[in-house]
């Protein structure tokens, strides 16, 4: 097990090599240093000096892939992709365009991005499997009809929309909640609990449909009819053997998010004011700050990675079928 | 009628979709095996009723898709001409939607008004004839500009929704008797015994769905004419003919991007799974690496340098209406960057099932080529799959565009599309008094389409997948 963890992790090294090498491609080949630079300063007629000095102030005057005017192995590190991107194994993110270090922001906006995550996370799991077990339990029954076409009509409504409406009726209308804002300490039930109920009813749509599937086809299986036929009520049948062995597969599509919890939901913390990773991404994007875009871009793909090794792990440890050699 | 035909990029493009979805049509229709799911789906009175549904949308996007510039006129009605004789058009392209919403296109007010609303929404000093002022909402330049007295708006509204859905639902019966009566010559001529329960025509449901389908149609329609459905926005323009030039943007998004991902996905899925080694390895290197950068980062990261591209190259660009359509189209590039890895991984786990069938096994031994064993035995076999995840992928990019134009990274701001319009509610919905039009008529557009492409996805997908097949 740990071999195989080792060599994954291994694995992972060229994956985000990749990933690296994609970003600098979009940012820096598509477009010269020049244009950059001339679209950052953002007037017209911009003096050489001026632009030479923001090239050497943001490293955007060295070479791209190999500077032959140093020796050694400086040939690499002093370019471009060394500076940018390579440091970034080291989880180096240098500074934004603002000045601020973005490590450091990082940091601190971790929390309120898993404050509003990881609740709605949870209850989303929570209250997804109990429903579509209820639901698996009276299938073909009118309700389970009902509650498929109530599941679709979940789906197909865009998650601005339960937004704009929660902050409309319950901030403005009723006034029950802050329309946004975030703050650290006691007060922050207050602001985190219409975000994570409006995650959790918007999850509930595809999360009940998928889980219903999967415990219908566990209900179909052999060793169900056997527990039935052996006597035992509905309920120890649902509860004990359904759920158990239904929840492999829920744990392989689940467990891929957790790492990636950390980064927040872009729309999400937009709306609500919540100064977590994912308004922090729209603010850099909208500023068009690259290097952040950059440092998140490879955050999310760690996280990503770490993700898809958790999976594995859990799959065996929950599956003792599956061995990883 | 002089016009100079005019197709934008995605405009071929589309031509190209509609191209292929024929040329697949009528491939399915000669093969019996292909032919019973598609019966099954028409069996599905939901199905059906989401078809028609999308036919409609689909219908507006194809017209909405057809450019062209019309002749700048002179003041006699002519087109004007330069000193070669030739005709001179207008710079600004228009569809063949355009043209048949013409009435409602041209009717620009100054700024919001409600719904129906035969006044502004907000007070203005207006200047009595007699030259004293007073402060009240003016009057519309168009919304129900016929009326003499206000008070006959209520009455002037029933009249025009009851005779505009009536003389619709009465062609819908026109149209649907002429197909009984076709069906019932057809079928008593040649077959008397033929099997009755037709999908199609069965449900007495489906045909009142219809109709009332048709009502609504017709209602809008009428009203349309002389007033502003679903109000006006900011800039006075017409909320529903802002909707429906929403549609095209939606559909080309969900249906190009598809186009744009489906030959990358099929040729990687099928050779990583047929060929193996290190073609897989490689293949498997990609997908992972493209697939572990969060979508929304690379989207967005890629648009901005498309941004920094137009800013620094303006030249190729010269209309708004061609910059913005390269943006869509790029966007939809971008997406299908994003979302080929997904079905390019159930397709490499499919055929590498299928190359240990029988029946692969025995055309190797007979020493046939890979590329016709890939071509004959895997890519029909894993057909269906492409099929499900295509239509199942539909409504999610829909959804997609709308949370893109929200993050600043979707279309052209320019462009008529239900995201543009959700961003521009979110502030409208913060101030006194609220206009919520504009968020309403881009929620029940929206829903309209993501709600019928769900249900027709599934009704699809439980006729092609055979783990599903119940017969």
């Amino acid at each position: 097990m740990l071999n195989y963890i080792i060599r994954r992790t291994l694995y992972a090294l060229p994956v985000l090599l990749g990933v690296n090498l994609i970003t600098f491609l979009l940012f820096f080949v598509v477009n010269t240093p020049d244009q950059m630079a001339r679209m950052k300063l953002g007037i017209k007629r911009v003096t050489p000096e001026a632009m030479e000095k923001w090239k050497r102030d943001h490293n955007y005057h060295l070479p791209r892939f190999w500077n032959d005017s140093e020796s050694g192995a400086q040939k690499i590190t002093q370019t471009i992709f060394y500076q940018k991107s390579m440091v970034l194994f080291a989880f180096r993110f240098g500074k934004s365009d603002e000045g601020e270090d973005i490590s450091h922001e990082i940091r601190k906006r971790m929390w309120p991005s898993l404050a509003i995550a990881l609740p709605t996370f949870l209850l989303g799991i929570l209250v997804n499997i109990t429903l579509s077990l209820f639901i698996a339990s009276v299938r073909g029954s009118y309700l389970d009809i009902n509650a498929m076409v109530w599941c679709v009509i979940i789906m197909s409504i865009s998650g601005m929309f339960y937004i704009i409406g929660g902050q409309y009726y319950f901030g403005k209308v009723l006034r029950l909640v802050p329309i946004s804002g975030f703050e650290p300490g006691s007060s922050t039930i207050k602001f985190v609990i219409l975000p994570v109920l409006i995650g959790v009813l918007y999850g509930i749509g595809g999360g009940v449909r998928w889980y219903r599937t999967l415990f219908l086809e566990e209900i179909g299986k052999d060793y169900v009819r056997t527990a039935r036929a052996k006597g035992l009520p509905e309920t120890t049948v649902l509860f004990k053997h359904t759920l158990k062995n239904g929840l492999i597969p829920i744990l392989t599509g689940v467990v891929v998010i957790i790492p990636s919890l950390f980064m927040g939901s872009l729309v999400m913390e937009n709306f609500f004011g919540i100064p977590g990773l994912g308004s922090y991404t729209i603010d850099a994007i909208r500023s068009q700050d690259f290097n952040v875009i950059k440092s998140m871009v490879f955050l999310g793909s760690v996280l990503y990675i770490v993700g898809l090794l958790l999976t594995d792990i859990c799959y065996s440890w929950a599956d003792p079928r599956i061995r990883f050699k | 009628m002089n016009l100079n035909f005019d197709p934008l990029t995605t405009d071929l493009l589309v031509y190209l979709l509609v191209f292929a979805a024929i040329v697949f049509a009528s491939y399915s229709a000669c093969f019996e095996h292909l032919r019973a799911p598609w019966r099954q789906v028409a069996h599905n009175k939901i199905a059906m009723a989401s078809a028609l549904v999308l036919s409609g949308y689909l219908l507006i996007a194809l017209c909405d898709s057809i450019h062209f510039q019309q002749p700048l006129l002179e003041a006699n009605g002519k087109p004007s001409r330069d000193q070669g004789g030739n005709i001179v058009y207008q710079s600004e392209a228009i569809s063949l939607f355009d043209l048949f919403v013409k009435n409602i296109r041209e009717k620009d007010e100054k700024t919001y008004s409600a719904p129906l609303a035969t006044h502004y929404y907000t007070k203005e000093n207006i200047t009595l004839p007699d030259g004293k002022q007073v402060r009240n909402f003016p009057r519309l330049q168009y919304g129900g500009k016929h009326l003499g007295n206000q008070n006959q708006r209520f009455r002037d509204l029933v009249d025009k929704a009851l005779r505009g859905g009536g003389l619709f639902v009465l062609w819908g019966f026109a149209i649907i008797g002429i197909f009984f009566l076709a069906k019932k010559f057809s079928t008593s001529g040649s077959s008397p015994d033929s099997p009755s329960k037709d999908g199609i025509f069965s449900g007495g449901s489906l045909v009142i769905f219809s109709l009332v389908v048709l009502f609504c149609l017709g209602v809008a329609f009428f009203i349309s004419k002389d007033y502003h459905l679903f109000g006006t926005d900011k800039v006075g323009q017409d909320v529903f003919y802002r909707a429906l030039k929403g549609i095209r943007t939606g559909i080309v998004i969900g249906t190009l991007t598809t186009l744009i991902m489906l030959p990358f996905a099929i040729m990687m899925g099928i050779m990583a799974g047929y060929f193996k080694g290190w073609v897989d390895d490689l293949i498997q290197y990609i997908y992972i690496t493209l697939s572990s950068i969060p979508g929304v980062l690379l989207i967005a990261s890629a648009i901005l340098m498309l941004d920094v591209y137009m800013d620094t190259h303006p030249e190729k660009f010269d209309t708004i209406i061609v910059r913005s359509d390269w943006r869509l189209l790029f966007l939809c590039a971008i997406l299908g960057v994003s979302s080929w890895t997904g079905l390019c991984r159930i397709l490499r786990g499919e055929t590498l099932k299928l190359r240990e069938m029988e029946y692969v096994q025995a055309s190797e031994s007979l020493g046939v080529g890979h590329f016709k064993i890939l071509w004959k035995h895997i890519v029909p076999n894993v057909m269906h799959i492409v099929l499900i995840t295509v239509v199942l992928g539909f409504s999610s990019l829909v959804l997609a565009e709308a949370v893109l134009s929200y993050v600043g990274v979707g279309v052209d701001p320019s462009m008529e599309s239900w995201g543009n319009m959700i961003n521009a509610a979110t502030l409208e919905l913060a101030r006194e008094p609220i206009v919520w039009w504009n968020l309403a008529a881009a929620f029940v557009f929206m829903f309209g389409l993501v709600l019928s492409a769900n249900l027709f996805a599934d009704a699809v997908r439980d006729a092609f997948d055979p783990r599903l097949r119940t017969r």
